[in-house]
């Protein structure tokens, strides 16, 4: 018996379903761990008082109420992307190229605010954004897709490539229609005539993106869990074999997904440059689109669960924000704390699946004898 | 004319950085795991060297010069130390507690890009120091050094031999772990990990063993890739964002390479040129075309990605369990 020296201390095994309380236990024992290690990183690195720097996290959401619409807008967009890029991780298609696929609808949608004004009726143009902005998101997921469908392309590295394309495109038409000339960016579009404009609904001009972003949610609920289409994709996300062997094609569900997804990132995309932002620059979608992975995993990609995670991930990186901002730091320090944070709930769903049995004491012999 | 014997020497010092960052995620994803931390673990490599430097060069007064030695091991050291810690917390997620690696990569890569840029805005008000901005202009110094007879030799010494020692370094360990990929037999170990983690399992590899090392090592190559951008081309001044997105054209670059170090010694310095072209291609007054051609690393990997895929030759395929974690339970 020469193995039994190697005998592990730990022994780790697969656990059968946790109650959903219970693992949502551990996820929020993990944030609070990971509060805890954050808190102790930023007493260390300014020397301020943790519970002082929570209260200030806190009121970077909420002390106003501009404040609290504009949290409610970021998880919007957030959410928007994340549940774009759902369906296509639920069959197991690694799109990290959210970012593209937004960028690609940003800059569909400032195409028609700004070559469209003046030549067709405000509600064309409108709706037109919708169409293009979907479509040009629609093709930036469908080309990857395409690829893996045929040849095996590997989707992750693609879409990840197909990111930056985006970028250089939309420079590109900065450059193209800066205003003035030389100024290497493009400001308000249409600042006096308010083309392309979303229409402004409700108590703030946050409220339609909202809405719309709710709608897609219950939408993706429903496509993922009680439609046809959404049963093609758990089965092939399950087993790729399973389905070829009960006769689904693969290669168009994942042609078909990716073309949703894509258009859907889109569409949020045409959702910051025509709802709120109304310009467009490379840096508009401000990494949501790999944002977006981490918050529609942590979600278990399920669309309601997504509006906690994202609500999460916004709330943090608004705080951070704040705690940097009063405390005379650095704005990057928003992303160090969202690290760690993220390290521990990834961290977290080891125990979630997984029982770990410490044998401490056990002799040799009676561990070579379990063997 | 294209003047070559201004570009060469640019793209190379370029393609430095992506060369460092191929070879660390070319010998990495060897092992299965597809680390898209590598452009945070960049940014830590350069950060943590900058610190180390940082507080040698205030510890040594002004007048007084510093010690070649002793700068260059404090700032090689503390990178490698960071970017090593990268790795750990990528290994420890993904391989001992299996987390999912593309979710864990982002979110170290959020991690590294924020550390990077919060400590290079704020080391110098955090320690309280009198330097007016982030710059290691006599560390730098040292690590730019060239060989002596680099001026004297013309065009030939300005393409080969104008560059600081990180950069013959960094062709050195690409040629290395290309070697030790190929003809050794923990290079066959690896990739039997990468390919097949059970059958490696079966034959008495340590499949965790082998992921935590390569992807340490390859963590801590990476680093040194920030390392020379900082120290090396940016002439030891930080810069919040300056780095871009070098990290991400790593990646393509380790595809482009068809996970070949060796491959990389020129590549990266193609990728380089073409990082670098749009400077060099007249374009009148036409600025906007510069950005098209900014795309052409880009493009490029997607048709090396593409043909290699259509081509389905066995060997230039990237691992067969690229992004998968492995548990002995669950085959």
């Amino acid at each position: 018996m020469s193995k039994a020296k190697g005998e592990p201390f730990i022994r780790i095994s697969s656990r059968s379903a946790l109650p959903w309380y219970m693992a949502w236990l551990i996820r929020g024992l993990s944030v609070l761990a990971a509060l805890i290690v954050g808190s102790v990183v930023t007493v260390l690195v300014t020397g301020e008082n943790p519970l002082s720097l929570y209260v200030t996290m806190f009121e970077g959401s909420f002390s106003t109420a501009r404040r609290t619409w504009l949290l409610v807008q970021n998880i919007a967009i957030l959410l928007g992307v994340s549940l774009a890029v759902t369906p296509a991780f639920k069959m197991r298609f690694w799109n990290v190229g959210g970012e593209g696929q937004m960028l690609a609808g940003c800059l569909a949608s400032a195409a028609c605010m700004i070559c469209l004004a003046g030549r067709l009726p405000n509600w064309l143009i409108i709706a037109l954004m919708f169409l293009t902005s979907m479509l040009a998101g629609g093709i930036w997921g469908f080309v990857p897709a395409y690829f893996k469908a045929k040849w095996g392309t590997n989707e992750t590295l693609f879409t990840l490539m197909m990111n930056y394309i985006a970028t250089q495109l939309v420079a590109f038409f900065i450059i193209i229609w800066e205003v003035p000339k030389g100024a290497g960016q493009i400001g308000i579009i249409n600042a006096q005539t308010e083309i392309g404009w979303l229409p402004v609904v409700g108590p703030s001009k946050y409220f339609l993106n909202i809405l719309i972003v709710a709608v897609i949610c219950v939408f993706m609920y429903f496509y993922l869990n009680y439609t046809k289409h959404g049963y093609e994709i758990s089965v092939v996300g399950e087993s790729e074999r399973t389905a070829r062997y009960v006769g689904i094609k693969v290669d168009r569900i994942v042609m078909r997904t990716m073309l949703l997804s894509g258009a859907l990132c889109g569409l949020t995309g045409m959702l910051l440059v025509g709802g709120t932002d109304h310009t467009l620059t490379t840096s508009i979608t401000a990494s949501r689109g790999f944002t977006a992975v981490m918050v529609s995993w942590l979600a278990k990609f399920n669309p309601v669960w997504m509006i906690l995670t994202s609500f999460l991930i916004v709330f943090l990186q608004r705080g951070a924000n704040e705690v940097a901002t009063t405390f005379g730091l650095n704005q990057s320090f928003s992303d160090i704390l969202t690290g760690i944070i993220l390290f521990f709930i990834i961290g977290s769903e080891f125990f979630i699946r997984y029982t770990v049995n410490v044998h401490i004491g056990r002799s040799r012999k009676e561990a070579a004898g379990r063997v | 004319m294209f003047d070559f014997v201004s570009f060469i020497p640019r793209a190379v010092m370029q393609g430095m950085p992506l060369l460092y960052g191929s070879t660390g995620e070319t010998l990495t994803e060897k092992s299965g795991n597809l680390n898209l931390g590598i452009p945070g673990t960049m940014y830590v490599g350069a950060i943590s060297g900058v610190i180390g430097a940082f507080f040698y060069e205030n510890a040594v007064p002004a007048d007084v010069a510093l010690n070649p030695a002793i700068a260059i091991a404090v700032t090689l050291l503390s990178s490698l130390l960071g970017s090593l810690l990268m790795g750990l917390i990528y290994s420890f997620l993904t391989v001992s507690l299996r987390a999912n690696q593309n979710v864990t990569g982002l979110a170290l890569t959020t991690f590294g890009v924020g550390l990077g840029d919060f400590f290079g805005g704020s080391l110098i008000k955090l320690t309280g120091s009198d330097m007016a901005y982030m710059s290691l202009n006599r560390t730098s110094n040292i690590f730019r050094t060239t060989l002596p007879f680099a001026s004297s030799t013309g065009w030939f010494g300005k393409i080969f031999l104008s560059y600081g020692f990180l950069a013959y370094l960094g062709v050195v360990v690409a040629l290395v772990a290309a070697y030790v990929l190929r003809h050794t037999r923990v290079g066959l170990h690896l990739r039997a990990v990468g390919e097949n983690p059970n059958t490696a399992d079966a034959a008495g590899i340590n499949v965790n063993r082998y992921k935590y090392v390569a992807t340490c090592v390859g963590s801590m190559i990476a680093g040194l890739g920030g390392l020379y951008y900082v120290m090396d081309y940016a002439n030891g001044i930080w810069s919040n964002g300056a780095f871009g997105d070098r990290g991400w054209l790593s990646i393509a670059l380790v595809i482009f390479t068809i996970w070949r170090p060796n491959i990389g010694v020129f590549a990266s310095i193609l990728f380089g040129g073409l990082y670098i072209l749009h400077m060099y291609i007249p374009t009148g007054m036409n600025l906007a075309i510069k950005e098209i051609y900014k795309m052409a690393p880009y493009v490029v990997t997607i048709i090396v990605l593409v043909v290699t895929s259509m081509r389905s030759k066995r060997e230039n395929q990237p691992p067969a369990h690229l992004g998968l974690s492995y548990f002995r339970e669950e085959r």
